[in-house]
């Protein structure tokens, strides 16, 4: 039995609304709102970045996990948002966590989809018996330019995973599939502060080719039906997207509720089907099939297919629940302060 | 001393609250030292709990110029059971955080930030828990 024994998610405390984002560029709110699917986004504090989201995400998946923490084999970081250029995050983590030492470890990159990138890296690694748990991690604190679509949805947060084997599995990883092509929708070159996507690729070409490419070719890998799984979750750029291309599939919307974050999270690009998941292990009853289907821009998508098993309720509780971190003790901001917080404020240098 | 070369170095204290406890006088110190002030050299290690509760606070409104953005700012000094006590910045606070006897959890965050292009520094902040 191989598969996730650990999880954990963080979600920063500020957020700002579609109202107050819309106020500024003269933007009528109802339309952004019922066009992207979602009213408010997760902002991060001026303190945090992927390293620390990234930290907090790692403590928590190890509390469920119960495993100390030199014992990970990898440490995976997938995100758009590192804070360094060259210095890979997921090096602070491990030290930060007590993992440093004896362990491999990478920052990944791959448009929102490089969380699941290092979840699959990770499980394969346990399946080869290379080592015994690896940690991976989606994380982004992302960004889009002032007053474009993105601003409204790019937003903050991250999910760890550890992989394992034994009867501390909570969810196993049943089936695996990926599917990628050269897709010029969305990019950012080097030294460029914002991305830019290329519109006419945005949509059907992308995101929905690639998702139902690979979601069908895990569907007939796995000969499992839609209706043989209790819960999906689907990259969530927006909120109507994961709804749309679930309905393709012939998921039902009592099935992608639970993992359905994004109307009040935002695009947490990396972390959204990764914190998705979270919030759909905090309830899922053993025996429960869920499938998971992320998307990059560039493009790609990876597919899992997991069964929770009884190790999930007993260990669910050791660390905070994705809902509480999304619905719980929230600050919302301004405008101006939000704008202060991102840095996209010109201030004069000090001499 | 380059302020990446300390934080680099206090590590153990920055980034995983380690300290050590005096088997004789039941003292804690974070960061860890090799003799209490009581005399005593039986030191263990441990490491602080994740909880604590503000035993008291100011809020900075003139701040070193390198967190002049930051302004204002909350200190707390956060009470970690057993007399272990910490100087601590406290992060995403509202007013209404500052009360003695607040629980408050720690954060790992960043704590500075060597201009566009230095090191970054991280450790931990204290939050207010919901209550
Ligand atoms: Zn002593």
């Amino acid at each position: 039995m191989i598969g996730i024994i650990g999880y954990g998610a963080y979600i920063p405390r500020y957020r700002i609304k579609v109202e107050e984002i819309a106020k500024v560029w003269g933007a009528n709110a109802e339309n952004y709102k019922r066009g992207l699917g979602l009213t408010e986004k997760s902002v991060p504090a001026p303190d945090q970045d992927v390293i620390t989201l990234s930290a907090e995400a790692a403590k928590n998946a190890l509390k469920r996990a119960g495993i100390p923490a030199n014992a990970l084999g990898c440490l995976y970081i997938g995100s758009e948002s590192h804070p360094y250029a060259v210095k890979p995050s997921a090096t602070v983590v491990a030290d930060a966590i007590g993992a440093a030492g004896h362990l491999h470890v990478a920052s990944l990159e791959f448009a929102c989809k490089a969380g699941s990138e290092g979840m699959y890296i990770a499980y394969s690694q346990v399946k080869a018996g290379v080592i015994q748990y690896g940690m991976a991690i989606g994380a982004d604190t992302s960004q889009g330019a002032p007053g474009d679509a993105l601003e409204y949805s790019a937003s903050a947060g991250a999910a760890a995973y550890i992989m394992g084997q034994g009867p501390k599995v909570l969810a196993t990883v049943d089936w695996t599939h990926s599917y990628a092509t050269d897709t010029p929708d969305f990019w950012r070159r080097e030294y460029q502060h914002y991305p830019r996507h290329g519109s006419r690729f945005t949509g059907e070409p992308a995101y929905f080719h690639h998702i139902t490419s690979c979601a069908e070719a895990l569907l007939k890998k796995s000969g499992m039906k839609p209706k043989d799984f209790q819960y999906a979750v689907f990259h969530q750029p927006n909120g109507k997207f994961p709804m749309a291309v679930g309905a393709k599939l012939g998921f039902a919307r009592e099935q992608m509720v639970t993992g359905w974050l994004v109307p009040t999270l935002g695009n947490t690009y990396s972390g959204a089907s990764p914190i998705g998941l979270t919030a759909i292990l905090d309830v899922a009853k053993p025996g429960d099939r869920i499938f998971m289907c992320s998307f990059g821009s560039g493009a790609g998508s990876d597919g899992f297919v997991f069964t929770v098993t009884k190790a999930a309720p007993k260990v669910r509780d050791l660390a905070p629940k994705t809902r509480d971190y999304l619905d719980k003790d929230r600050i919302y901001l301004d405008y101006g302060t939000y704008a202060k917080f991102r840095k996209k404020i010109l201030k004069n240098l000090e001499d | 001393m380059t302020t990446s070369a300390r934080i680099w170095r206090e590590k153990p204290h920055r980034y995983r609250l380690e300290g050590v406890r005096c088997k004789k006088c039941g003292r804690t110190w974070v960061p860890a030292r090799q003799v209490c002030p009581c005399g005593s050299r039986g030191l263990s290690a441990m490491v602080l709990p994740e909880e604590g509760r503000i035993l008291t606070w100011t809020v900075v409104h003139t701040g070193h110029p390198e967190f002049s953005d930051s302004t204002p700012y909350a200190l707390v000094v956060v009470e970690f059971g057993k007399g272990a006590r910490l100087l601590m910045q406290l992060a995403d606070f509202r007013r209404e955080d500052l009360k003695i006897g607040r629980k408050v959890k720690v954060e790992f965050r960043k704590v500075q930030a060597a201009g566009e292009s230095g090191v970054l520094c991280y450790g931990y902040k204290a939050v207010a828990c919901s209550e």
